[in-house]
């Protein structure tokens, strides 16, 4: 009778605990996005609940209209696509170099290179300001972009997956007479498409939720990113929490989607690039 | 016995440097050299008026650093900073090491679904969850408060709270981060052999026991992979107080990172914001080898 109930009780108590930490995590998403359908002055009301009393998508509208954060929406959807082309590029041609090209002082090189890793992006951030600012790039899209053009984790990634392409293939496009360019277009990307796919989410995810770079360089609100946009309404509408939540569901929900859409390729990426060497 | 690796011909050494060069260019130019002229910035009294013709700014040797070292205001936000990294990073270990070891358990059911969920903090965007939380933290709308009062527990002015606004930081940036880690942590708990867990049970070791003789000793190279990417993190923060508090009530969420802004971005006293970058850069060194020491001691 006790080792029954005992049996019964450890599946139940495992489940109901991650039922729990999933509530938990979820509540203030669900929230956001109920918040944001509430008719105005709603989400403001004790006591605070989760179910709209009538969903209205006004505070949408009010965005797009009057606040135009369309505008941001597009500015972040072309900077984090543009810099996910680059990268994709530049990182792949560089990764593949490093595992599969022979030259002298390849492994010391990438050595060099990985050291750079633990260095947070935010030292370099006054000068490559000022460098910005010599270059005449303040305040335009290519100032966002170029900084991470390449990466030294992008290339890390890439080089870990093309090592285990084989020399022999390789080589023999070499003796049919193949260029080392055309080798890499026709024979080495499509290879890497996998990972390339990881690189590319992590590079799209990171570009639009970037904060602090496009704050700085991006002076002209013309030209901000939503999460820019976004940090900025909240000095002047802040009251309005039903607008400020649909400007959250506005710039987290295509992040949302895209990561559920290719998760498994993120994950594995993660696993792959943390766990590995 | 090793097999002789061929060495390139020119033609493959030429290739290699087309291949490589537009990437480290991109590297060298717009990261490793800022890091150095950062350095170099830290040495100067650079300000407005360098801005507007560099040949204002003089070289002043350690005097940015010593500045610091006598200022309250960045001895408060390195203390924040500090404390916001030694409360956020085991915090945030013990709750993602938790729901792995939930969602790996095998009584549980629908792991992916669980994975996933624990999972999407981390890609949300920052500054739009601080901007939801804001209103989370709310002392009378908000529902945390609300959730706290239902199970009988005083309601909090977390924000507004010199005492509380730290921590209210801490408990998004877990909530923000520690899936994250769980993912880490699954992988890593896959990779401990099951048969290791029988022959312990035929020993008679209780779940405790194959949690502390096991499962966390050959978890050691995650939790040291874990640790240094929390604290290297967190050691960073900005977003939350921008967005949240702006570094108030008191200064009391001002993080070196949010103060490095404000010096170099709002005051243009670039030298002395390249200083405090420094000192965050040599914090976050010292931090890392302090991980890596402690690992060793471990294993030992």
């Amino acid at each position: 009778m006790r080792r029954g109930v005992k049996r019964l009780a450890a599946p139940f108590a495992v489940n109901a605990l991650l039922v729990l930490g999933a509530a938990l995590t979820l509540a203030p998403l669900v929230w956001m996005v109920s918040a944001s359908v509430m008719p105005t002055g709603e989400a403001s009301s004790f006591p605070p609940g989760f179910i709209p009393s009538r969903i209205t998508f006004e505070h949408y509208r009010d965005l797009f209209q009057r606040l135009s954060l369309g505008r941001a929406f597009g500015s972040s959807l072309l900077l984090a696509s543009s810099v996910t082309f680059c990268s994709v590029i530049l990182n792949s041609m560089a990764g593949y170099a490093f595992a599969k090209l022979r030259f002298p002082g390849r492994e010391r090189l990438f050595r060099l290179l990985l050291l750079g890793m633990v260095i947070p992006v935010q030292i370099a951030m006054l000068p490559l300001f000022l460098l910005m600012r010599s270059l005449g790039l303040v305040n335009t899209y290519l100032g966002v972009v170029l900084p991470s053009a390449a990466g030294i984790f992008g290339i890390f990634l890439v080089r870990q997956f093309a090592r285990s392409i084989p020399d022999e293939l390789l080589d023999a496009a070499r003796v049919d007479g193949a260029s080392e360019w055309l080798i890499y277009r026709r024979l080495v990307l499509p290879l890497l498409k996998p990972v390339l796919v990881t690189l590319g989410v992590f590079m799209f995810l990171g570009t639009w939720n970037d904060f602090l770079w496009p704050l700085v360089v991006l002076t002209d609100d013309t030209k901000y990113t939503l999460p820019v946009a976004l940090a900025n309404l909240v000095g002047e509408h802040a009251q309005d929490t039903e607008l400020m939540m649909a400007g959250s569901v506005l710039t987290v929900l295509p992040v949302l989607l895209l990561f559920l859409g290719l998760q498994r390729a993120y994950i594995e990426g993660i696993t792959a690039g943390g766990l590995k060497e | 016995m090793r097999v002789e690796t061929r060495r390139g011909t020119p033609a493959e050494a030429r290739a290699a440097l087309f291949f490589l060069a537009p990437g480290l260019f991109v590297i060298v130019f717009f990261f490793l050299l800022p890091i150095a002229a950062s350095f170099l910035l830290s040495v100067t009294d650079f300000d407005l008026y360098a801005l507007a013709d560099p040949s204002n700014a003089r070289v002043t040797g350690v005097s940015n650093y010593r500045a610091l070292l006598s200022d309250p205001v960045f001895l408060t936000a390195l203390k924040n900073t500090l404390v916001f990294v030694l409360l956020g990073s085991p915090l945030t270990v013990i709750v993602a090491l938790s729901a792995a070891l939930l969602v790996n358990a095998r009584l549980a059911r629908a792991k992916g679904f669980f994975r996933t969920t624990f999972f999407a903090p981390v890609v949300t965007t920052l500054v739009a969850v601080a901007v939801v939380f804001r209103y989370v933290y709310h002392p009378r709308f908000g529902l945390l408060n609300r959730g706290l009062t239902l199970i009988g527990l005083p309601a909090v002015d977390w924000l507004g709270d010199p005492r509380f606004a730290l921590l209210a930081i801490v408990l998004l940036a877990v909530w923000k981060n520690f899936g994250f880690s769980t993912i880490l942590f699954v992988a890593g708990l896959q990779g401990i052999p099951e048969s290791l867990y029988e022959a312990a049970r035929l020993d008679g070791a209780g779940g405790w026991q194959q949690f502390r003789r096991i499962t966390l000793p050959l978890l050691a190279p995650t939790m040291l992979l874990v640790g240094l990417t929390r604290t290297i993190d967190y050691f960073q923060l900005f977003a939350e107080p921008y967005v949240m508090t702006s570094g108030g009530p008191l200064n009391s969420t001002l993080t070196m990172a949010l103060l490095m802004y404000k010096e170099g971005f709002r005051f243009w006293n670039m030298g002395r914001g390249a200083a405090i970058a420094f000192v965050l850069f040599g914090v976050i060194l010292v931090a890392t080898l302090i991980q890596f020491r402690l690992q060793k001691g471990g294993e030992t």
